[in-house]
């Protein structure tokens, strides 16, 4: 019986390996629990009097526990994983064609961090600009959740073209957090 | 029916018994060991009854090493043989040291190795080798206590250290003869014994700042699961910088210029350390400094140390804001080291969270305590424990690419242990070799980040340029440290990875520092070799056991059988002398059992999830 077992944990895709539904508007702290369940039996802390062999394995298992928690955790990761179980390949070379309206809050946004250095109080600046990173990303993600909630009969362009949209709103932010880092380092 | 067990003569390991399992607190000024006994955790004292080890170590010109408090006493007679503060050369480059050390404390010598070593009247050392001295002490100290040998320990460092600080670290235990199960993060820790002690959910800020180092981890506990959920901090920044910012307020006061001699130095330092120890509980300190008298007040201190808690706050915010979590969210901050004596420390920081920060708890030793009771889980003394730490990656790992580029493989902040593989293609026909550089660090550019090593990729099979892929996975384990795999997809070729760390020791350095620290080296190390490889091979058979008990019915009839023919030469092996051949029975057992453990592990995750199917949500 429990030969045909197998690698089990390692052929489900995250949803499955958490028991939960494949549905953007996770069930967060069922998600959590499950993650606690899951680390508590495969976690190498379990095996730290255990055979070579076994160590290696429980590290193996719990990176992807982590793994898959991680994807599931973060609305964007999730959101780019749903698409892919749904058959959508992601380019991140690709330029799509993008909404005036979303490039014009970019560019204003673009020009506000390139001058938060040269403001007297740079620190609160871009707090303001991580602020409104935050708000446009929420309202991304509310259409995303629209769309895949019910991922079988989604709109994958209209989805594709809120992840792109979604990634230059992450570039931006990996942006900010740059020049805070050069802002804490000049300290 | 219980069977009666008999133990042979010279055994230690015997199932039954509790195995003596400690946690040391490696800290940059003093060091600690605790251990669980009969349900009480308590750090353990010398025969003077003192707790705190003072990190210092002195080398005489007979050879002899004093370590601690004896040793303190010569850093203002002989200080450049009187080695303080040793934890902030782990893991670190000469030109590291010297960019952060001006003038620089101890005669430091570049050798060939990667790992800058102290010139001492008794030879030259490196950090390692100091930490060693530091933790054999410890580890005599426990050994004399508990009245047996340590079947293992668990070692705190702090959250920020980046690999090469971690892998020094866990060279130091092994050369002190420590079974190392695990390097834990020291706010992790912190947080364990004050957790445990208020048992109660939620999130939780543990800000610490030693003598050396800064952390600050923002971690949500869950029914005994301590889950980090983000950590950030500087690992060259704690309390000595008070003291040097002070003794450069002194020297200035006396108008004494930079260029003193050490002596001298090391008579301000110590006189800044005394001021800003008053200066907790009183409001003028005076300072006797070559027969002159200054007065400190405790609102000058505060001037001279505000841009130094200035810069702890930064990393506050940062590590909020990568766990994601509000500041109101946050039930309790935890203060750790003894820097947060400083009344100025835990104003800014009460400040900063918006609430009196817990200070309830000895800051001293709170880490080792909870590195203790993780050790007492670990070693396997509380099999029914819920108490689960899940840590985090501090700082972000990198690939060197084009242009000088760093391509993010692991972030910050991502749970471990944690695996990521990355795809290489070769850009030339016939090429058979490529060279992987990975660094640590934030930083875009590959100068700024923390070079960990250049891995050579060797026996990749000649292939037209761009049809070759290579695998290689990064791994980092629970201890934090990374290790890195490679393999040929097309072929199905495992490459002969050479590793050339950038910082740390290679395993041949290692072996020879283990030999030169004996006298009869090699009778030492034969012995050494086989007592480790009987200790190795009676935990193995006897988690075998445990497993065959519980879970003996997922093999077959064949299958049990190879599996107790390779245990039954082992446990043949093991009472005889050669190390060799245990090691290799160890092997065939794990080769044969491979089947079993992957079922178990399987069977296990299943069991988790058991009664959480996918049908309950929908109903």
């Amino acid at each position: 019986m429990t030969s045909l077992a197998g690698n089990a944990a390692l052929t489900q895709n995250h949803f499955e390996l958490f028991s939960l539904p494949v549905f953007f508007d996770v069930d967060l702290h069922q998600l959590s629990a499950n993650f606690r369940a899951l680390q508590q039996s495969v976690h190498p802390d379990r095996f730290a009097n255990a055979s070579a062999q076994e160590k290696r394995l429980s590290v193996q298992r719990a990176a992807q526990i982590n793994e898959a928690h991680q994807v599931l955790k973060s609305p964007q990761r999730r959101a780019r994983y749903i698409l892919e179980l749904q058959g959508v390949v992601f380019d991140d070379q690709s330029n799509p064609v993008m909404d005036p309206m979303f490039l014009m809050q970019q560019m204003e946004l673009r020009e506000a961090l390139a001058d938060v250095k040269s403001k007297s109080d740079p620190e609160s600046e871009l707090d303001k600009i991580l602020v409104s990173l935050k708000i446009a990303k929420k309202d991304i993600l509310d259409k995303l959740a629209e769309q895949l909630n019910t991922p079988a009969t989604a709109d994958l362009d209209k989805a594709s073209q809120l992840m792109h949209e979604l990634q230059f709103l992450d570039k931006l932010q990996s942006e900010s957090e740059i020049i805070e880092e050069e802002l804490m380092d000049s300290l | 029916m219980a069977l009666i067990q008999i133990s042979e003569p010279g055994q230690s390991t015997k199932p039954h018994e509790r195995k003596l399992a400690v946690g040391i607190d490696l800290g940059t000024t003093n060091s600690l060991v605790a251990t669980v006994r009969s349900g009480q955790t308590t750090t353990l004292a010398n025969e003077n009854g003192e707790h705190l080890l003072p990190s210092v170590v002195y080398y005489a010109k007979d050879k002899t090493r004093l370590v601690g408090s004896e040793a303190k006493q010569y850093k203002i007679t002989d200080p450049l043989n009187t080695i303080s503060s040793v934890k902030r050369y782990m893991g670190r480059s000469l030109e590291d040291i010297k960019a952060k050390e001006s003038p620089l404390h101890y005669d430091f010598i570049q050798t060939n190795s990667t790992v800058p070593r102290i010139k001492t009247q008794a030879g030259e050392v490196s950090a390692i080798e100091v930490s060693a001295e530091i933790l054999s002490v410890l580890k005599k100290r426990a050994e004399l206590s508990l009245g047996d040998e340590l079947s293992g320990v668990v070692i705190t460092v702090p959250a920020y250290f980046d690999d090469a600080q971690r892998q020094a670290t866990k060279d130091a235990g092994r050369l002190a003869g420590l079974n190392v199960l695990r390097l834990i993060n020291e706010p992790t820790a912190a947080a364990v014994a004050y957790g445990l002690d208020k048992a109660s959910d939620g999130v939780i800020a543990v800000y610490d700042l030693g003598g050396g180092t800064f952390d600050i981890s923002i971690l949500r506990v869950t029914q005994g699961v301590f889950e980090v959920l983000a950590t950030a901090g500087d690992s060259a920044l704690g309390g000595d910088d008070f003291d040097y910012v002070i003794a450069s307020w002194i020297q200035q006061q006396l108008e004494l210029g930079d260029d003193i001699d050490k002596s001298l130095r090391n008579q301000i330092i110590h006189a800044a350390c005394q001021a800003k120890q008053t200066l907790t509980t009183e409001r003028l300190a005076s300072i006797n400094i070559a027969s002159t008298t200054l007065e400190l007040s405790r609102e000058q201190l505060n001037n001279l140390i505000d841009p130094l808690i200035k810069k702890t706050l930064m990393p506050c915010r940062r590590a909020l804001r990568d766990a994601q979590v509000e500041l109101e969210e946050i039930k309790a901050v935890v203060m750790v080291g003894g820097s947060t004596r400083i009344l100025r420390v835990r104003d800014k920081v009460g400040e900063y969270f918006d609430q009196p920060p817990m200070v309830d708890i000895n800051p001293d030793t709170v880490v080792a305590i909870g590195a203790a009771i993780q050790a007492d889980v670990l070693v396997g003394n509380k099999a029914d424990s819920d108490l689960l730490l899940l840590d985090v990656v501090p700082l972000s790992l990198g690939l060197e690419t084009m242009g000088n580029l760093v391509e993010k493989i692991i972030p910050r902040n991502t749970t471990i242990p944690a695996t990521r593989a990355q795809d290489f293609t070769t850009y030339k026909d016939g090429q058979t070799a490529m060279s992987i550089h990975v660094v640590q660090g934030e930083r875009e550019l590959v100068p700024d980040c923390r070079s960990l090593g250049r891995f050579s990729l060797k026996g990749i099979p000649p292939l037209v340029a761009g049809s070759a892929r290579i695998r290689v996975t990064f791994e980092v384990d629970a201890d934090g440290l990374l290790h890195v795999s490679a393999r040929e997809e097309t072929t199905g070729i495992e490459s002969g990875i050479e590793v050339k760390p950038s910082y740390g020791l290679t395993d041949s350095e290692i072996e020879k520092m283990l030999l030169d620290s004996m006298e009869h080296a090699d009778e030492d190390i034969a012995a050494r070799m086989l007592h480790e490889q009987q200790v190795e091979a009676d935990r193995v058979l006897e988690a075998l056991a445990a497993a065959l008990d519980d879970d003996g019915d997922m093999l077959s009839a064949e299958e049990r059988q190879s599996i107790d023919e390779a245990a039954g030469n082992l446990a043949k092996l093991k009472t005889g002398n050669d190390d060799r051949a245990i090691k290799q029975a160890m092997q065939a057992l794990d080769r044969v059992a491979e089947v079993f453990v992957s079922r178990r592990m399987d069977s296990n995750i299943r069991k988790a999830m058991a009664g959480h199917n996918v049908d309950e949500f929908n109903a």
